[in-house]
């Protein structure tokens, strides 16, 4: 998957949370809207792209999303 | 006209709490006050003769050959604009009326050729009849008098003729288009003897004549007659089916002659269009058998090779083996199917369960990602179902028009009709307020007799900022039903609401330099919302094609629900759903996070009950959306796609990504009526087929399941939903259905709002909303009455976020997209349609201020740039368009509107933003790169055909 992509998916949902008062509130909405929506394989990309240093170009909130609920995230191995 | 066995009261029905009797004929009958006698008579079994009068239309008295006698009343008052009244004794037939009605004829037919053998309407004439009816035997006047006999006809409409030698001027055509259609193109021109009807000063097609057919219907001679009746002459049968164009659904007579079709008549008993129509239903049907259909399935290896015609066993197990070699080469996931909004409930619904049964994945997607994905999220989010709330005759009550972002006149005519009625209002009530939210001035913003009391004309991507400055306005200043808020919504998320809505951030004089709308105007339009007695919003891809199209939906909802403007008639928010069967391909589980009814895959219950009903488990894990299954493509993941009805490659945006995805799959499975763009890149061909060519239901934008009938064999020998099943079967899955009516069982079977409809109830009702259930036996017209679908209506915030598509010194304008009356969606069917006399080609709408910039004249052909690709197209110079914006449409596929489109999308269901391209435009004198490459890969392509398919 083009991760580049990915993460301004990912942005565009954090920009959509980012308006909630409480910063738990817009954490759980990023994380439940990408484990509700994307593809597994989708999933593993932007997870890979986290892995893969900090240049990834993703927003806090989408960050915060993926390292506190990482395991929420993970695919099931096939 | 409509076919004369059809029951015509004369004049509409009335609806009153009070009702009179009287007798007519000595037979007594009661009424409700209002009626006409010559109404009430046909309920006590009489029919008064008439030629002016029919039940779609007022009355108007002009014919006088209605006339009766009233006991104690002088006269004899015409029966179709006399009201009954209590005690009244009436003669429908007497000596005196039979002399009266005869010298009406004389007069009437001593000015009409006398060719009834040869008439196109001969059989089926209101005026022949009544000649037979009123006993005329001579005309005294002898036929050498002054007439209009010289006359000539216009042939000039690709559809219909208007012979004025056959004319009576009895102003039904004129009347129609006015009440029923609203586009006042034609006029009784002259006085007297000397009245003729006319359309605009040439001829029907180039008047303002939209072709919506009422006139033809409302013709009680053959003056307006389709020229298929011409042809092919009086039909002999009819089966009631439901259109296959736009949301709106309408129903229609398909009027035959054995497997012909002979003409499309709107059906009278319709819920959703109540005997009106438009040009493409009514007229543009000839697709269903034009050459350019695929009637045998086709394989090739590459898409270079040429086709090979087989049999439909070869092609379907040719089919089957390449999706299982390449799942078990690529994995279980690198397969999918995309259903379609065209296609049935049933053939949808056959489709999902293939790919969720038999491929094992939820990689299942609808074209209603690229339209109404957005509408799903954010009223599934708000107010708890994902589905417009209202019926259309809900309008009829509406205070308040909310327009956003639709465009009704040309995209659902026949619903703007409706609207258009409620607009302009009744001798004794007034028209219902407008507001229309446009960056184009769109038809209803000044019309005849209609007029937007605001237009706030945004700047393209910014919906989200005009409705949180409309809702700042409403509850800063007071205006909100705190009471039904707090009562029918969470309140918690109401008040977290509140104080974000209330931040000056989002007050109109703030948001005005960002919408390009004046403050005082949004001001204006929300207080005339919020204080309307009810206030409805239409609104259609303008709100959703946006990459804030969810949060716009949001922000619709939390309007309706702060005004209170949810559960009853004529409020509500409406979703205008681009294609016939949109609503009902998303409510059959096209989605890959959804399973039937909206229920999200991850639910363990819900898995369960399709499991078990399936007999395979069920994958918890979200499949690919379509943009999804492309860039899974190119990076090698995804390499088989099993497309139903859809053409991808026209349709979406980016189309050189998409060309790149298709080109990186090994394995195209195209199920289409047409070689279609798509086409091109498969490998697999299976001929599909018209909605006259099967059963199954489709449901609109309102909800309704409506009955589609077969009328002919399927051309390919098998419907579409009989290929599914036998693709299922040879890839080991057998389903086991003989009848789309066994299939909506199991529908209804596993899906709670759809588990009271069966065929049977549709057929008896001719229609049903869902839900459908126990508690509603016979639907919902309304939803969300007592309490919200989700319980409580949830409050959402709505942040405006800029969208990353920003002008720029190199794309210094916004491209928008849109579309056209006659033509429909990526055309494949209206281009095979005379339909191309109105919109042959697409083109670019740009304001004479930025085309004198750059220029350009009306008919200049310029490029259309943007950062991803650029196309040729021809400019009219409109002010339609305001400084800034142009605009074009995606009929036609050599255009390559969606070659200039981008990837962004919105961001919670990934619905292009087709309406926000930077662009730059410019005089040329040549195609577009992509456009020679496009032309070349077409004549590469039609060339490996087989001789028989070109």
């Amino acid at each position: 998957m083009d991760g580049k992509k990915l993460v301004k998916m990912a942005n565009q949902i954090a920009a959509f949370f980012a308006a909630e008062p409480e910063r738990k509130t817009a954490v759980a909405g990023v994380t439940a809207h990408i484990k509700r929506f994307w593809e597994p394989r989708m999933r593993r990309e932007i997870l890979a792209m986290l892995d893969r240093g900090p240049d990834h170009g993703m927003n806090a909130l989408v960050v915060e999303a993926l390292q506190t609920n990482r395991k929420a995230l993970e695919p099931a191995a096939k | 006209m409509y076919s004369n066995k059809i029951l015509d009261a004369g004049t509409p029905a009335v609806t009153s709490a009070k009702s009179v009797s009287l007798q007519i004929d000595g037979v007594a009958v009661t009424v409700p006050a209002g009626t006409s006698i010559m109404r009430a008579a046909v309920a006590a079994g009489r029919n008064v003769p008439r030629l002016c009068a029919t039940d779609s239309l007022e009355a108007f008295g002009s014919c006088r050959l209605c006339l009766v006698e009233v006991e104690g009343k002088k006269g004899y008052p015409a029966s179709c604009t006399t009201p009954c009244e209590n005690g009244m004794k009436v003669a429908t037939q007497t000596k005196k009326l039979a002399a009266l009605r005869r010298s009406t004829m004389e007069l009437y037919i001593s000015d009409h050729p006398l060719d009834c053998l040869t008439c196109p309407a001969n059989g089926n004439c209101e005026l022949q009849d009544m000649a037979g009816v009123v006993g005329l035997r001579e005309v005294r006047y002898g036929y050498d008098g002054q007439n209009h006999l010289a006359s000539s006809k216009d042939t000039s409409n690709p559809y219909f003729t208007f012979d004025p030698t056959k004319c009576i001027v009895c102003s039904r055509c004129v009347r129609a288009c006015e009440e029923i259609q609203g586009t006042f193109a034609l006029t009784v021109q002259g006085r007297g003897f000397d009245s003729v009807i006319a359309a605009g000063p040439t001829n029907f097609l180039d008047s303002e004549c939209v072709s919506c057919g009422a006139c033809v219907q409302a013709c009680p001679t053959s003056t307006l007659m389709e020229k298929s009746v011409a042809e092919l002459g009086q039909p002999d049968h009819a089966e009631v089916t439901t259109c296959a164009y736009c949301g709106v659904g309408c129903s229609f007579r398909a009027e035959m002659k054995g497997t012909e079709v002979v003409r499309m008549v709107p059906n009278k008993d319709g819920k959703a269009n109540h005997g009106h129509s438009c040009v493409k239903g009514r007229f543009a049907w000839g697709y269903a058998t034009h050459p350019d259909r695929v009637k045998k399935p086709m394989i090739r290896q590459k898409i270079t090779d040429p086709w090979r015609e087989v049999t439909w066993d070869e092609a379907i197990a040719h089919a089957a083996s390449e999706l299982r070699r390449i799942q078990q080469k690529y994995g279980r996931a690198s397969i999918g199917g995309i259903t379609s909004s065209r296609c049935t409930n049933e053939e949808t619904y056959l489709v999902q369960k293939l790919v969720r049964a038999a491929f094992g994945n939820n990689n299942v997607d609808t074209c209603a990602r690229v339209c109404h994905s957005p509408t799903g999220y954010g009223l599934k989010s708000t107010l708890g179902e994902s589905a417009g709330t209202q019926d259309f005759d809900s309008v009829d009550h509406c205070d308040c028009v909310i327009v956003i972002g639709a465009n009704p006149t040309d995209a659902h005519p026949v619903f703007a009709s409706r609207m258009k009625k409620r607009l302009r209002g009744e001798p004794n009530r007034p028209g219902a307020g407008l507001i229309v939210i446009d960056p184009r001035r769109i038809d209803l913003v000044r019309m005849p007799h209609i007029a937007a009391d605001y237009h706030l004309q945004l700047q393209p991507g910014t919906n989200v900022a005009v409705l949180n400055a409309l809702a700042h306005v409403i509850v800063t200043e007071g205006l909100q039903k705190e009471d039904y808020v707090r009562a029918r919504c969470d309140v918690a998320e109401y008040e977290k609401w509140l104080a974000f809505i209330k931040q000056p951030k989002n007050s109109p004089e703030a948001l005005a330099a960002v919408t390009g709308v004046p403050a005082e105007q949004m001001r204006g339009a929300a207080r005339l919302y919020a204080t309307a007695q009810n206030g409805a919003i239409y609104y259609g891809l303008g709100v959703t094609e946006h990459s804030q199209g969810s949060t716009t939906v949001i922000g619709i909802a939390n309007l309706a629900m702060l005004t209170g403007n949810l559960g009853r008639p004529g409020v509500g928010v409406n979703p205008l759903r681009g294609q016939n069967n949109v609503q009902g391909s998303c409510d059959m589980g096209s989605f890959p996070h959804e399973l039937p009814g909206y229920r999200h895959v991850s639910d363990p219950t819900v898995r369960e009950l399709f499991a078990s009903n399936w007999g395979v488990p069920i994958d918890s894990e979200p499949g690919l959306r379509i943009p999804n299954m492309f860039d899974a493509a190119i990076d090698g993941s995804f390499k088989a796609v099993y497309v139903q009805g859809e053409d991808i490659a026209q349709s979406d945006p980016d189309t050189q990504h998409v060309q790149k995805a298709l080109e990186a799959m090994e394995c195209i499975i195209v199920q289409d009526i047409f070689m279609n763009e798509t086409a091109k890149y498969a490998h697999v061909i299976l001929p599909g087929t018209t909605f006259l060519e099967k059963d199954g239901t489709f449901t609109n934008a309102e909800r309704r399941i409506s009955r589609v009938r077969k009328v002919m064999p399927p051309m390919p020998g098998m419907a579409d939903w009989e290929v599914t099943q036998a693709l299922s079967k040879a890839l080991g899955y057998p389903m086991h259905y003989d009848h789309p009516a066994q299939i909506m069982a199991e529908i209804a079977a596993l899906t709670p709002t759809f588990a009271g409809v069966t065929f049977e109830k549709i057929d008896r009702l001719g229609s049903i909303q869902w839900p459908c259930n126990d508690a509603a036996p016979e639907g919902t017209p309304v939803m969300h009455e007592q309490e919200f679908v989700r319980g409580k209506g949830r409050f959402m915030l709505t942040e405006y976020v800029e969208t990353e598509e920003r002008t720029s010194r190199r794309f210094p304008l916004i491209l928008t997209t849109g579309r056209i009356l006659s033509q429909y969606n990526v055309g494949a069917q209206t281009r095979r349609t005379m339909n191309n006399a109105w919109h042959e080609a697409d083109v670019l709408e740009i304001h004479p201020h930025d085309a004198e910039q750059r220029g350009i004249k009306d008919g200049d052909a310029v490029s259309v740039q943007s950062r991803k690709g650029d196309t040729t197209l021809r400019a009219v110079v409109t002010e339609r368009m305001q400084p800034g914006v142009v605009y074009t449409t995606f009929h036609h596929p050599e255009s390559g509107a969606n070659v200039v489109t981008t990837e962004n999308s919105d961001w919670a269901t990934n619905c292009p933003e087709y309406k926000v391209t930077a662009v730059q435009v410019a005089l040329t004198v040549a195609q577009s790169p992509w456009q020679q490459k496009f032309e070349a890969f077409e004549g590469q392509q039609e060339s490996l055909l087989p001789k028989s398919a070109r």
